[in-house]
């Protein structure tokens, strides 16, 4: 039985997930496919062969797929899916936006955002915003899943997979890309950083996220935050970590100015080493914290980089 | 133009689940239930485009137990002007509540359906597309602004990299993020008056959709605990403990 892993690119890139993904494909056992779609994809491709594990890369290479949007993609994988037993790919807008299609348009149920695989069919996955764990088991021929990347170990590169071009092309007459807005920065990607800095509501406002800025500097940090400082306004929404924004576990997360809400704690709370500075004693984030810091962060901000 | 809003009947999101000692589910007995918090911003989104003129009609629509008429309830006393209870006592998966969805649609012909993106409890992101895929209509899901014109629907949609933006002919299927709109508070008049807006029950099987489920649910667990560790004293001490403890930075 043979998987299909959806690739995730961006700018021209194979992004991480994707060695993630595969990660889980290898756990589940079979002969792991790639289908890189897009536009002028053929660098991304030859990235994607070189993952351990995988056989063959399957590139779909047209305008039609170009912004991935979810119509042409999905027509695309349901065409492709009756080779596989597996269609699988990161959880990410992406995925979360183009596997459900192939679900419904192959009358099978999806698999939400995987976190173990305990056999071919059964996979454990949260639920409730992590609060719950459950282990699930599918009863459909084909099984649509959709992984968190953090959950699984990246497979490397060592392999040198053949590449195939599918030749057919779909057709999207309903709907178009229009624009696209795109956070621009020098910093490691939030899914794949190996530490995070976030700053939530107690930053005060977007200029003093500036104070955050050194000390990811100096650690190579990505930075996030938290909804109630997205939703303020101080920082951009791609930068949302939580239940409903990004999952992240690096090996170390640095909660600032954050409460501890269980829609946050769902984003963060696999991280390896978690530090909280906070200025309330009794913040929830300290019950997940290794390192509780009761401070204020106009204080200590400038006192942590200064010392680090 | 008629709105078509899907509802979904869930957990407050305030409230700590606990897991069934015997790992067969979360325990929901005598727990505060509400409207997902996206069904929400999907109702306000739909009153808010009637309240512009370009909606003529908000029929909120759900596929639950009988309890789940207390939320199209709340939809009718936000502003929706009629209400769709498909019934069942059997749990709905994904797959099931968009084939259920997808019937709705052809029956009212509605010239756009706005669901929410995730529901709360599932944690499942799927119905919106998979309505969309199965009523073959395009979809704008996780939508932050939503502007009718033309025939056209121009999304702007969270994506993991920032904004993009879709046009979609209409009829389309949106799905809401957090920051589509702030839903409003029901009135207490308005609370009374929903209780004589028009509500239909229906049965899956009226419309002729088996709602079987596909996964099997083997087992639920709490998450791993993770231990609450220790107050540091100052910064020196953090970056000391983080250099030489945890060993996270050198
Ligand atoms: C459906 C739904 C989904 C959600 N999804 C998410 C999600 O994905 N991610 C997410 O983060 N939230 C999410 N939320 C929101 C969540 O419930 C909380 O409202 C939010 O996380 C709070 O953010 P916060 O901790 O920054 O703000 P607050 O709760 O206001 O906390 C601010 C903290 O800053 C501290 N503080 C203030 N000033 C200082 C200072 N000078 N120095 C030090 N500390 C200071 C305060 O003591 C406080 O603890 C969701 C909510 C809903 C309903
Ligand atoms: N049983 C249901 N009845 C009506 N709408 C639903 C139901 N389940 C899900 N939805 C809609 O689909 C959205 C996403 O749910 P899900 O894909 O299950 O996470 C919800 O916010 C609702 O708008």
């Amino acid at each position: 039985m043979s998987i299909l892993v959806l690739a995730e690119h961006h700018d021209g890139q194979l992004s991480s997930a994707t060695a993630h993904v595969v990660a889980a494909a290898k756990q589940i056992g079979g002969d792991i496919h790639v289908l890189v779609a897009g536009e002028g994809v053929a660098a991304i491709a030859e990235a994607a062969a070189k993952l351990d594990g995988v056989a063959k890369v399957r590139v779909a290479d047209h305008a039609v797929y170009a912004h991935q949007l979810a119509e042409p993609l999905g027509d695309l994988l349901v065409e492709l899916a009756g080779d596989y037993g597996h269609v699988l790919a990161a959880a990410s807008t992406t995925g979360k936006n183009v596997l459900p299609r192939v679900a419904a348009l192959k009358d099978v149920g999806q698999l939400s955002e995987i976190i173990a695989v305990e056999s071919a069919d059964t996979f454990r996955r949260p639920i409730y915003a992590g609060n719950a764990i459950a282990t699930v088991q599918s009863e459909d021929a084909l099984k649509v899943i959709t992984v968190r990347a953090t959950a699984f170990d990246a497979v490397g590169e060592a392999g040198g997979a053949s590449i195939e071009a599918v030749e057919s092309v779909v057709d999207n007459t309903r709907s178009t890309f229009v624009k696209e807005a795109l956070a621009e920065s020098d910093r490691p990607e939030l899914g794949s950083a190996r530490v995070v800095i976030s700053g939530g509501r107690g930053m005060g406002n977007g200029e003093n996220f500036k104070l955050l800025d050194g000390i990811a500097d100096k650690l190579g940090a990505a930075i996030g935050a938290s909804r109630a400082a997205v939703d303020a306004g101080f920082v951009p929404n791609d930068m949302q970590v939580g239940q409903t924004g990004k999952i992240v576990a690096p090996d170390l997360y640095i909660a600032v100015g954050i409460s501890g809400a269980i829609q946050h704690l769902a984003g963060m709370k696999d991280s390896k080493v978690i530090v909280a500075i906070n200025k309330d004693e009794e913040a929830p984030i300290f019950q997940v914290s290794d390192y509780g810091l009761v401070a204020d962060l106009f204080q200590a901000l400038p006192e942590l980089e200064q010392k680090l | 133009m008629k709105v078509l809003v899907a509802v979904k009947r869930v957990i407050d999101y305030n409230v700590k689940i606990r897991v069934k000692p015997d790992h067969s589910d979360v325990d929901l007995t005598n727990v505060k239930m509400a409207m997902n918090p996206f069904c929400e911003i999907a109702v306000e989104e739909a009153v808010r485009l009637k309240e512009k003129g370009v909606a003529t009609e908000v029929v909120a629509v759900t596929v639950g137990p009988k309890a789940a008429q207390e939320q199209l309830r709340t939809a009718l006393a936000l502003g929706a002007d009629r209400a769709i209870h498909v019934e069942t006592d059997v749990p709905v998966e994904s797959l099931a509540a968009a084939k259920v969805l997808a019937k709705v649609v052809e029956e009212e012909q509605p010239g756009l359906v706005i669901l929410g993106k995730q529901a709360i409890d599932s944690d499942n992101n799927q119905v919106g597309q998979m309505l969309a895929a199965l009523a073959g209509l395009p979809q704008g899901t996780f939508a932050s602004e939503v502007v009718i014109e033309n025939d056209k629907a121009q999304v702007t949609r969270e994506i993991d990299g920032g904004l993009q933006t879709v046009e979609l002919t209409l009829p389309a299927i949106v799905t809401t993020d957090l920051r589509l709109n702030e839903p409003r508070y029901a009135k207490l008049p308005d609370i009374m008056k929903a209780k004589k807006k028009p509500l239909d029950v229906k049965s899956p099987a009226d419309l002729g959709v088996d709602i079987a489920g596909r996964v099997k649910l083997l087992k639920v667990e709490p998450p791993a605990e993770r231990q609450a560790g220790i107050k540091v004293g100052s910064v020196d001490e953090l970056v000391e403990k983080l250099k030489n403890e945890a060993k996270v930075i050198s």
